[in-house]
């Protein structure tokens, strides 16, 4: 049953780290949490969790993503809701859990319980809480990649848009084929460099004739692989989190530059 | 060159380094999409008939020895004949047996079903002579090449390339002059062409399906070469796989308006054209023997298995148009037959997924080819459960297994995993603090190799929120 937000006082958000965000810029996360407070939630961290299984699911190793999944599953049972600033990590909560469980008729059920109260942190904010951003400032003008599981898993498109529009000084200018695939792909990265070096080099040359100063990505995976390509090309354009901008906490290094 | 789809990886890597390759490739990579984009925006019932086609494509397919027999029954009825095929083989046997023992002069309009039984191969290993009269294959048999797409088999050509290909080959036919121009080069090709059509025996097209109820035959061009390939020889035959079949003309018209509209953005393909049986005494023009060769080729066995959706596939060539992985290396690359993402389930399943291992691993997921496909084909569901397959086959590389096998050993202990994560972060985060990032790190060589790696910020979000609150 999904919960009823109108019915709490302040929704119990279980967060869902992700294991990058967790790994290479806990920043993102703690601006999800502050983002998900000023909307009047309260925010836990369950320390049962590590990973969502992608990298066993997407490899062919279902055993695994069942075992991990369970994990995560009785982890996050007791909130109202289970959020992450990662459309590709959700994805994998909301629609591939209960297919992973298709045999397994009392996982099944936990796992479709679980994907109803899962929800990326964008489209949370705007389609379940309906709020808006308070007082977050971001003078440059960005663009925005929509990573593809969030996009075609979840429908995340314009509700990171919506956001970003009621952040002062922002200016949001669209890039060529913003939802064309990085060349991310979890393992495909490692396992194909070179055809994935021409998907993020074509995703580089789409940023860089947008001229924005800054492009923004609602999953880390993509934005590391983003900014990983940007900076050997040697290019200036900075590469954050959405969550970051939105949580005013962009005042940080971008992904790939030092404090100085 | 000989490729196969054993031989993916290096055969990507190679088409990425081939600048003649690159310029076509970019050249063809937006068209399609934007033409396709258009054309469904000018649809508001788009996904109405999308809708329609899968059921009737189920429909069909849940029934489909009834509708097979029935085809065969009206074809029978009109005067022509049906001949089964099991295997590759079987259809060539087929094909050869129709010709008989005189060497014949073939034309050919383009059918994918004859270069996955390797037609051509088999007809020209016995003396007969074949012209294809699609543009584009016939610039691919000059070039002694096989098609990159399904429907646009020579996109892999820029025009210089066709321009020496013309000049190198026509100069016996007396056109000695470089033809640079679109236009000149069409109507060079034309103008050979239109000598070999009215000097053929026999017309072989493939079918973009076949109606059960009239037992009609139906194909769709933009050139109008499948007309004159099938009116003007004595004898027409035609190769088709057993999915092509749908149970009735309207049926047939619900699926035509999703196939030109996906494929080439196109409301109607220039040319429909149904035929049914051979020539009547009324008929002015038309082969005096019609015939169809059923070809089955592993399709029964998807029936109800797990690639069972595949079978829905009406090869409008719209998820390779939009898969960026096919955008950046071509079709040459995936070794086989059906090049992108239909291929990538296809070649497995067809030729052994030990044969074709990298397939459905050389896909980012990315979703974009089953957003477009009219048929509403999980395309990459089923390389996921390829890729299942690999797995319990032990069939994926050694490396990957022993990494995946540790991280998951870790993953599966969140302690254990989080004082891993934290060693990790702390290292890597030191050491990169510098410079935000890394230009190489030994045991990350995949990632650096492209693209530096952006340095941990230090400490992970596990450490600290336990720190903080």
């Amino acid at each position: 049953m999904t919960p009823d937000p109108a019915n709490h006082a302040s929704p119990r958000i279980g967060l869902f780290v992700t294991c990058l965000i967790d790994l290479f810029r806990p920043s993102v996360g703690f601006a999800a949490v502050k983002l998900l407070e000023q909307a009047g939630c309260s925010v836990s961290v369950p320390r049962a969790q590590t990973c969502c299984g992608q990298p066993a699911y997407n490899n062919g190793d279902n055993q695994t993503t069942a075992d991990i999944a369970k994990q995560i599953i009785t982890a996050f049972e007791s909130f109202d809701y289970v959020v992450a600033a990662s459309g590709s990590c959700i994805g994998m909560l909301k629609k591939h859990y209960p297919v992973v469980f298709k045999d397994d008729p009392a996982w099944f059920d936990r796992a479709n319980a679980l994907a109803a109260r899962s929800h990326e942190l964008t489209g949370f904010l705007v389609d379940v809480l309906d709020r808006s951003i308070a007082g977050a400032e971001f003078a440059d003008t960005v663009t925005y990649h929509d990573s593809c599981s969030g996009l075609r898993e979840l429908g995340v498109k314009s509700q990171p848009r919506q956001l970003l529009a009621q952040v002062d000084g922002l200016a949001l200018t669209e890039m060529e084929d913003s939802e064309v695939c990085c060349g991310f792909g979890g393992t495909f990265c490692v396992k194909y460099p070179k055809i994935s070096e021409r998907m993020v080099s074509d995703k580089s040359a789409n940023i860089c004739a947008a001229q924005a100063g800054c492009v923004l990505g609602g999953d880390l995976g993509c934005l590391l692989n983003i900014a990983g390509r940007l900076k050997r090309e040697g290019h200036r354009v900075k590469v954050y989190h959405v969550a970051e901008v939105l949580a005013g906490m962009a005042d940080r290094p971008a992904i790939g530059e030092s404090e100085s | 060159m000989q490729r196969s789809a054993s031989a993916f990886k290096q055969q990507a890597e190679l088409a990425l380094r081939d600048e003649v390759l690159q310029r076509a490739l970019a050249k063809a990579k937006g068209g399609f999409v934007d033409k396709r984009r258009l054309a469904v925006a000018n649809l508001p019932e788009f996904e109405t008939i999308r809708t329609a086609a899968k059921s009737l494509k189920e429909h069909t397919l849940a029934h489909l020895d009834f509708y097979l027999e029935q085809f065969e029954q009206r074809v029978v009825a009109s005067g022509g004949q049906v001949h089964w095929a099991g295997n590759a083989q079987e259809a060539c046997s087929a094909v050869l047996e129709i010709l008989g023992d005189q060497p014949r002069q073939v034309l050919k309009g383009k059918s994918m079903v004859s270069e996955e039984i390797s037609l051509n191969a088999a007809l020209e290993a016995v003396g007969h002579t074949i012209v294809e009269t699609d543009l584009g294959e016939y610039i691919i048999q000059l070039a002694k090449e096989r098609p990159s797409h399904i429907i646009a088999p020579a996109v892999h050509k820029t025009r210089d390339q066709i321009t020496d290909l013309f000049h190198a080959e026509h100069v016996k036919y007396g056109y000695t002059e470089r033809v640079t121009e679109v236009k000149a080069i069409v109507d060079e090709a034309r103008a050979v062409l239109r000598e070999k059509f009215l000097n053929a025996d026999v017309g072989i097209t493939g079918a973009n399906f076949l109606i059960a109820e009239t037992g009609s035959t139906v194909i769709v061009t933009n050139e109008g070469n499948g007309d004159l390939s099938q009116i003007l020889p004595r004898v027409h035959i035609v190769t088709a796989s057993i999915e092509k079949v749908v149970p009735t003309l309207d049926d047939m018209a619900t699926l035509l308006r999703l196939l030109a509209r996906s494929a080439t953005g196109q409301e109607m393909t220039s040319y429909n054209t149904i035929s049914t049986g051979p020539r009547r005494e009324s008929d002015r023009d038309g082969p005096q023997e019609f015939h169809v060769v059923i070809v089955d080729n592993g399709r029964s066995e998807m029936l109800g298995n797990e690639f069972h959706d595949m079978l829905r596939c009406i090869r409008c060539g719209a998820c390779m148009n939009h898969c960026p992985v096919y955008s950046a290396i071509g079709g040459h690359a995936y070794g086989w037959v059906y090049p992108g993402p239909m291929g990538s389930v296809l070649t497995p399943v067809m030729i052994g997924l030990e044969n074709a291992r990298d397939l459905p691993t050389a896909c980012t997921l990315n979703g974009r080819c089953a957003e477009v496909c009219p048929m509403s084909i999980p395309l990459p569901d089923m390389l996921r459960e390829l890729r299942v397959k690999e797995h319990e086959r032990k069939l994926t590389g050694a490396r990957t297994r022993i990494a995946l096998q540790a991280w998951a050993f870790a993953a599966r202990r969140p302690m254990l995993y989080q004082t891993i994560t934290r060693w990790f972060t702390a290292v890597l985060g030191r050491f990169g603090a510098r410079n935000g990032r890394f230009r190489s790190l030994p045991f990350a060589s995949g990632w650096t190799q492209a693209r530096d790696l952006p340095a941990p910020q230090g400490a992970t979000f596990q450490q600290q929120w336990r720190r903080h609150r």
